[in-house]
């Protein structure tokens, strides 16, 4: 899908994800949204999701795999602070680095192949990984239990430094600022503009072109001098950073790492964040995200009492019917909400939340009918 | 010299023998026309000047260069760029985006991570797309989507495609294959403007009436040999040329 774009419309567009970080706290105030450990995660899957949509978004390829490099970089930033410091910067470029490597091999070997079998090879990637991390490598990993922080953890940096850390474990910290609470989820949100402005270049610039044309064309790619091999690794390989990044963020708000980050269902999750916001659009991942988190903290946290008092307007007998139907999705049945949602969403608005957010912006500008939104006038030979 | 020599070229598909000992030299600054009934062995010939298929024996030389072993995208690198029997294009792109493309490939090469700088700053390279696509009559729609193209619209990107690197080669399978008349006539015109520039052209074609209006020289192919060569007023009377096209139907 082409974005029509000027330099001003992307200037608004920052601005506004800017406000929308910087007053997040208050804006999901009233639909429940507006703690620090909700808001962290939107802003740590919105830049997973805005790393995968560079990769599927643009080319096409489609990762089952991206869990791994999630789980990767938890790993990786866990191992900063129990060797090296509790400080996060170095756990953070770490695990970028780790993630980035990662995708460069397992890219390196599935970019072989194209379409389903592209899919399948980065899936079996994956759960290699994840079987690896419970078996083989639990010198690594420490198997089912996790990588923890202990007591005896050398942290290096933190020691030849003199920073000290008191009697308990030691939590992170960026020079001092807690990683906890607010401050925690501002300097996620920071993070996320930032990717998110980096994700704004590369789909602006001709590098983000050329990716486009891949998913478009690739026989007429390499008849145009084009080695479309290198251009899909180096995608694959932005993505798999921004995951490692993602994965690091998540340790640094709960220094521990467990394997099951790298199931196959975290993969698939990335993948119905991107689907749901929109393939290929800026924006939509981050609000795929969002949608994603918020249904399986809030919905799932509903209960019967809850319900009743939602449902407490209407007379007895149609109370408890109304609650025993809504019931169903809410609490546990949270994922039967989300699936109708999703395929509410792939039947009526294949572009994603995001082609329903064109629609609506059309309508306001006026004269545009249902569907002129996404294709252009006509031309006759 | 010659800017493409064909020696000795032969390409067997199991017991089918596609290419028998062909033949060919085209001059700098000609259009050179291949013509041959169905199943002749013409799109076979073509694809082995681009690397999508490798004679088992035979030279291919380009420009003192040999085209064998070496991949697509390396072969246009070199200075040839083709169109296809059916137009390749990138659809889901604008059709200013469809042109500025290749003539990024022509200024960074067939790799490079050029993730920063916008497209819109790269206004030269926009000038120039825009200046092709004037020139093939699609400047108005610059902004359109090439998918919503007509056939022939679509024809006239890939040629302003192709036009953009400056190619030293173009090689066209077939450029009006299926087209209506109008598209067909309007096309023979722009490859007629195409030809007046110099530009070397192979091109393969059923239809005599574009062979005849266009080339300098014409190759004939039958059953994968070539059975005659010459200008084009006399291939018309050859007697061989004829015979394979079952008693001149065509001619
Ligand atoms: N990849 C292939 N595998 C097997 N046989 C092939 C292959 N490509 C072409 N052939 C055969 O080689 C012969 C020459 O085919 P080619 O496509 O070169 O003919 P052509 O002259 O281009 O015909 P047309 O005018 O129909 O396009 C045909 O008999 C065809 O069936
Ligand atoms: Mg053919």
């Amino acid at each position: 899908m082409i974005e029509k774009h000027s330099r001003r419309g992307d200037l608004l567009l920052l601005l506004g994800f800017a406000l929308v970080v910087a007053f997040a706290p208050t804006i999901f105030e009233p639909i429940g949204g507006g703690y620090p450990d909700l808001l962290q995660k939107f802003a740590i899957y919105g830049i997973f999701a805005v790393g995968f949509n560079i990769l599927f978004g643009l080319t096409g390829y489609l990762s089952f795999g991206h869990a791994a490099f999630l789980g990767v970089g938890s790993y990786t930033a866990v191992w900063s602070f129990k060797l090296l410091t509790m400080n996060v910067l170095p756990a953070l470029v770490l695990a970028t680095v780790m993630g980035g490597l990662f995708a460069l091999f397992i890219g390196f070997i599935a970019l072989r192949r194209s379409g389903i079998y592209f899919s399948i090879l980065t899936l079996a990637f994956a759960q290699m990984s994840y079987n690896l991390a419970y078996s083989v490598l639990t010198p690594i990993t420490n198997g089912e239990t996790g990588l923890q922080l202990t007591h005896g953890d050398p942290r290096v940096l933190d020691a030849l430094f003199g920073v000290q850390h008191g009697d308990g474990l030691p939590s992170t910290d960026l020079f001092g600022m807690s990683m906890s609470g607010w401050s925690g989820y501002y300097f996620c949100g920071v993070v996320l503009f930032a990717m998110f402005y980096v994700s704004l270049r590369i789909f602006r610039s001709p590098f983000g072109m050329m990716l486009r044309a891949v998913k478009s064309n690739q026989n007429r790619m390499n008849y145009t001098g084009i080695n479309t091999r290198p251009y899909t690794l180096a995608a694959f390989v932005i993505s798999g950073m921004y995951a490692g990044l993602a994965g690091g963020l998540m340790a640094v708000t709960d220094p521990l790492a467990g394997a099951e980050r790298m199931q196959w269902t975290a993969s698939g999750e990335v993948v119905l964040m991107t689907i749901l916001g929109g393939t290929g659009t800026l924006l939509g991942p981050v609000l795929g995200a969002g949608v994603i988190k918020y249904f399986e903290n809030i919905f799932s946290a509903f209960n019967e009492a809850t319900l009743m008092d939602v449902f407490s307007f209407l007379p007895e007998t149609l109370q408890h019917g109304a609650v025993a139907i809504t019931g169903l999705f809410v609490g546990e049945g949270w994922h039967l909400t989300l699936g109708a949602l999703f395929m509410l969403i792939v039947i009526f608005l294949p572009g994603g939340l995001m082609e329903g957010v064109n629609r609506i912006k059309a309508l306001f500008r006026g004269g545009l009918r249902r569907g002129e939104v996404r294709r252009p006038a006509t031309m006759t030979g | 010299m010659a800017i493409l020599t064909v020696r000795n070229v032969n390409k067997r598909f199991g017991g089918l023998k596609a290419l028998d000992d062909v033949n060919l030299e085209v001059q700098p600054g000609t259009v050179h026309a291949i013509i041959g009934p169905n199943g002749a062995g013409k799109s076979t010939l073509l694809n082995c000047f681009v690397g999508r298929l490798e004679p088992d024996t035979g030279v291919v030389d380009f420009d003192g260069v040999s085209l064998l072993g070496m991949k697509p995208h390396e072969i246009n690198q070199a200075g040839v760029s083709r169109v296809f029997q059916t137009p390749e294009i990138f659809g889901d792109l604008t059709l200013v985006e469809n042109v500025m493309l290749p003539a990024f490939a022509r200024r960074d090469g067939a790799f490079r991570i050029n993730g920063w700088r916008p497209v819109l700053s790269e206004t030269g390279i926009r000038e120039l797309a825009m200046e092709m696509l004037r020139d093939v009559g699609l400047a108005d729609h610059a902004q359109t989507v090439a998918s919503q193209l007509s056939r022939g619209d679509k024809r006239r990107l890939e040629l302003a495609m192709c036009l953009v690197q400056e190619p030293k080669l173009l090689l066209l399978d077939e450029p009006t294959a299926g087209m209506a008349r109008a598209d067909t006539n309007n096309t023979i015109d722009l490859l007629k403007v195409i030809a007046g520039r110099g530009i070397t052209m192979v091109v393969i074609e059923h239809d005599m009436h574009v062979v005849f209006s266009l080339a300098d020289r014409v190759s004939v192919l039958a059953q994968g040999t070539v059975i005659a060569e010459d200008v084009p007023e006399r291939i018309k009377g050859n007697q061989k040329v004829q015979d394979a096209y079952l008693g001149g139907a065509h001619l």
